[in-house]
Order: structure tokens, then sequence, then C-alpha cells
């Protein structure tokens, strides 16, 4: 597997640990780490994230509300969510029936697969659109004889976006999930088949419930990415205001348009989807934490 | 034996990635290669690659050195806020890139924040030049040597640094003879994860630069500019040399975390 994605993480081990910088060991080479790191972090991340807030506010309240009341706005929003309503349900049944296709099993090219599934976090989204375009355009793409004849309309339309936003998100789901079904082995499943489950009362019962945080995890990121694609989606959506722009197209063209109030407005509400998704991740990562306790206690008790 | 789930998954990765992919290849190969090489070397494409691939590579080892540093003091160092740091360094995966790109803008122009004192300081405009592009690539490709350091560095063992130490060395030889060379491969692999995200963005870059050919205009946006006049040949070709990259890289990626978890033992992965 190639691209890093942020990953539950087993939190115990490191907040147990003791500092490892110990009496008689300079003090300051730590204290200056933390100052570079924050200081670092603090300008290239935090200190933009703030700015973004601060100017959709900067008037007060009522102003940024106000922003609401756009046409064009409500548009993209509502568009948006639809590409990820249809999106999000179709990369979890991929996604969880991936992983349980993949990872359990060994076959020559089991590296190759899971590299080829990585291909969408290398490709650049542009890309991505690019080559949507290619395939259904109706004037240049391959497939322009079969899209005109049936009357589809898929670029400059909302089945390319729905497309480019799946494909973009497709990874998500299968990279939270199959690293822990390789940890889990099959034991469980097989006493339930010996049992007289089913494939799918297997997968219900015990398969699902056995990787439900890595799950939900994976659907956090899928939706947050989901709802905030932009590249490839531009590319394929013609981005005509009110008809087939998303929320983050919009962002750009408001503030490409003067409308900066606007724009700072979408953008907050993009943020906040940013920021949910975080919290949600420190919470299931809490969850997590928890139900080891309980099991710990369990087995020792 | 294939079952559904694996039916499923092929169908999926073939209506989604192996059909857009052979398309584009497709298209390419109808080009002809002299033509082809024609476009792909034209002055305006190399002018494109320069930025982006050159710009993306001093962010990427910008952030090797800052990513290590970040993922030294999350793991080693205990104080206040460091939750909150964590959590940071996952907001460019979080942040919708068009976001990002507005946030980035407003703090570095001429009346940011960040924009308004560099300018006092050093007279260097940030937003609408070269730099803000590198800034946005910095921005992006940030998480990722962080995040593949972060398990090797906390799996090291303590008793390695403290026999160093017993023998002799120097906090500053155990630390370049000891550790650095064990979290080698995590770094590069990092840097390339952030080299290939840095050279691919478009949402954050575009709203940043100018879009000015020959001064900051990068690759993806290049390929955007010649669907938008309807020039298909050149988005094709452009998009293919971006194309063979994405694949290079992840091929170089894979290799670099194979190299790792000889190093490592498979724990690190």
């Amino acid at each position: 597997m190639a691209f890093v994605t942020p990953r539950l993480e087993d939190i115990p081990a490191t907040k147990s640990a003791k500092p490892i910088f110990q009496k008689g060991v300079s003090h300051l080479a730590p204290t200056l780490i933390v100052l570079v790191a924050c200081l670092y972090v603090g300008v290239v991340i935090l200190l933009p994230a703030l700015a973004v807030v601060t100017q959709a506010f900067a008037k007060g309240i009522a102003p940024f509300l106000e922003n609401f009341q756009s046409d064009d706005l409500m548009s993209a929003l509502r568009l948006t969510l639809l590409a990820a309503a249809i999106a999000v349900p179709a990369n979890c049944i991929f996604g969880l029936a991936a992983a349980t296709a993949i990872a359990r099993r060994q076959f020559r090219g089991k590296a190759l697969l899971l590299s080829v599934i990585d291909l969408p976090f290398s490709i650049s989204p542009v890309v991505v659109g690019l080559m949507l375009v290619l395939l259904y355009s109706p004037n240049h793409g391959l497939f322009a004889g079969l899209v005109n004849s049936l009357g589809w309309k898929i670029i400059f339309s909302t089945p390319g976006i729905v497309m480019a936003t799946i494909i973009v998100t497709f990874p998500f789901m299968a990279r939270e999930v199959i690293p822990l079904l390789e940890e889990e082995g099959w034991e469980q499943e097989e006493a339930a088949r010996t049992l007289g489950a089913s494939d799918w009362q297997v997968f219900w019962m015990v398969t699902l419930p056995s990787v439900r945080w890595a799950a939900l995890y994976g659907l956090i990121l899928t939706t947050a990415r989901a709802l905030g694609e932009f590249g490839a989606v531009s590319v394929v959506s013609g981005n005509i205001g009110g008809q087939t722009q998303t929320l983050p197209l919009f962002v750009e063209d408001a503030y490409k348009q003067y409308h900066t109030e606007l724009a700072f407005g979408a953008a907050t509400v993009l943020g906040g989807v940013a920021i949910v998704s975080l919290l949600l991740k420190i919470l299931v990562e809490r969850l997590l934490e928890q139900e080891k306790a309980a099991t710990r206690i369990d087995q020792e008790g | 034996m294939p079952s559904w789930p694996w039916r499923i998954t092929w169908v999926y990765l073939t209506l989604m990635l192996f059909l857009p992919l052979s398309g584009m290849l497709l298209k390419a190969f109808r080009v002809a290669p002299s033509q082809f090489w024609e476009i792909a070397t034209s002055a305006e494409a190399v002018a494109t690659y320069r930025i982006s691939f050159g710009l993306s590579l001093v962010a990427s080892l910008l952030n090797g050195v800052f990513g290590l540093v970040i993922a030294w003091a999350l793991i080693r160092c205990r104080f206040p806020g460091q939750r909150l740091l964590d959590s940071l360094i996952d907001l460019p995966f979080a942040l919708p890139t068009a976001v990002a790109g507005l946030a980035l803008t407003a703090v570095y122009s001429e009346e940011g924040w960040l924009g308004r004192p560099i300018m006092d300081l050093f007279g260097l405009k940030v937003a609408f030049t070269s730099l803000g592009v590198a800034v946005a690539m910095v921005f992006i490709s940030l998480p990722f040597v962080v995040r593949t350091v972060e398990p090797v560095l906390r799996s090291l063992e303590k008793e390695q640094e403290e026999a160093s130490w017993c023998l002799g060395a120097s906090q500053r030889q155990t630390f370049f003879r000891v550790i650095l060379p064990q979290l080698a491969p995590a770094i590069l692999s990092g840097v390339a994860q952030g080299y290939s995200r840095a050279v691919g963005e478009y949402g954050s870059v575009v709203m940043i630069s100018s879009n000015v050919p020959f001064r900051d205009l990068i690759t993806p946006t290049l390929i955007v500019q010649k669907l938008e006049e309807y020039d298909f040949q050149a988005a094709t070709v452009i998009g293919a040399v971006m194309l063979l990259f994405s694949l290079v890289s992840l091929l170089v990626i894979n290799r670099l975390q194979v190299w790792g978890q000889r190093y490592q033992g498979a724990e690190a992965a």
C-alpha cells in the first residue's frame, strides 16, 4: 500500500510512554523542537484556517447568515450533497466488498491490485476529470456515439460530477478496512460458518462488527473528501452557476467574481465539515480506546 | 470461486478506473509520436513542468525536514496543546482544496496577516506569485512525512540509543548514526508521497496563483486551460505525461516502502 491516509491510532501506547528526555540531558533541544514544530504548523496551517473564519464573520453573524439566501450558493450546496449522497454509499459498498475479497486471500498480484486501488491518490484530480471527458464527451469522447444515441448527458452534468467524486474517493474505505482484516485473521468467520451461518450472516454479524470503527472512519473520510472535491469535478462540471456548480467550485467562482463574503461564507461551511470530520476522528479513537480497555479488563478478570 | 465481493470489486474497478484509464491511453496513442513529442515538449508545457515539478520538490523537501521535527515533537515530547497540533496535521487531508486555497490567499495576500509583514520586511509578494504556489504545495503535502515517520519513530527501541550513549556517542552522533538511518526510508517515502501529491494538486494552487504562463502556471492548470480552449489533443498529451509521472511515483513509493519494511521488520508499514 502506498499513500498514507489519516489512520485511527492506538493511543494508550504513546500516552503512557514516559518522556524520553531525562534529567542530565539538555532540555533545550526538546523545547526548541516543540517551538519549531508549533511555529511551522501555525504559519502553514493554523493561521490560514483562522483567517477563513475571521473573514466569514468579519461583519458579524447576521451578514454571514444572509449569504445563505443566495440561490447559487444553495443550489451548489444541494448539488454537492446530492453527489456525496450517491458517491459515499456506492464507495462504501465497493470498499467493504474489496476489503473482504482481497484482505484475507493470498494470490499473485495482490500487491499490484492494492496499488491499483491506490491510484486515485496519486493521479492528479485534473487528470481524473480529463479521463472522464475523453470517455464521455459528446463531441470528442470515445463513447461519444453511445452517449449521443442514448441521449445521455454525462459531461457538464450531474452524472459526470458524481462519477468524478466516486473515482477520487473510492480508495478510502478499502484502505481503512483492509489492514484491520489482514490483522484479525479468519478464525471467527470460520467458527460462524461451522455453526451454519450464511455468507451474509457472517458478513453482517462477524466481519462488519469486527471492523466497524475502521469502516466508520473510512466513511467519515470518504464523506469529507466527497463534499470537498474540486479538481476532478471542476473539469467535468462546466461550472455553470446555479446548475452544475458544486460548493467548492462556488467558493472559487465567488472569490474570482469578487463576491468575497459569499466565498468565505461557503468556505466556512466546507471548513466546518472538515473540522467535524477531525472531531469525529478523535471521538472514534476515544471509543476504540475505551473498547480496548474494556476487553483488556474482561480478559484479565 | 468468484464470490460476490470479488465480482463487485472488479466491476467497480473496471467502470471507475480501468475504463477511464484505458480510454485516455487510447486517445494518447492516437496522437502521432512526433506530434506527441512536440506538444509534450513545447516551451509552454516545459515551463509548467519546471514550476510544478520544481516547486513541488522544494515544498516536499522542506516538509521532509519540518515533518521530522513535528513527528519528533509529537512522539518524543510532552507539551500543552499536543493533541491540537496532532489534529491540525490532518487538516490538509480534511480541508477541501478550494478552501485551503482561499485561506492561503487570504493570509498571504498583500493585505493578509502574513503577506503584509513579509512584504514590509523582505519586499516579497507571496500570493499570486510562484512563491504562493510553493506555499500551497507546502500546505497540502505537510501531513505525509509526519504520518509516515510517526509509527517508525514510535517503534524505535530506547535501548539502541542508550547503548549508543553508553558506548560514548554524543547526542548528535546518536541521532545521525543510530536514529536517522532507521527513519530514512520513512522520511523518503513521506517526501515522495508529498511530492506526488503536490505535483498533482490543483484546487489550492489555482486560487493562490496568478496563472500566468511561464511565471506561475502549473501543469494541471495548463490541462484545464487547454480543455477550455477545446484543444483536446494538447490536454490529452499533457495529461498523459502527468499520468506517467503518477504511475512512476507510485512505483517509487512502493519500492521505498518495501525497503522500509525490510529495515524495520513488517511492523512499521
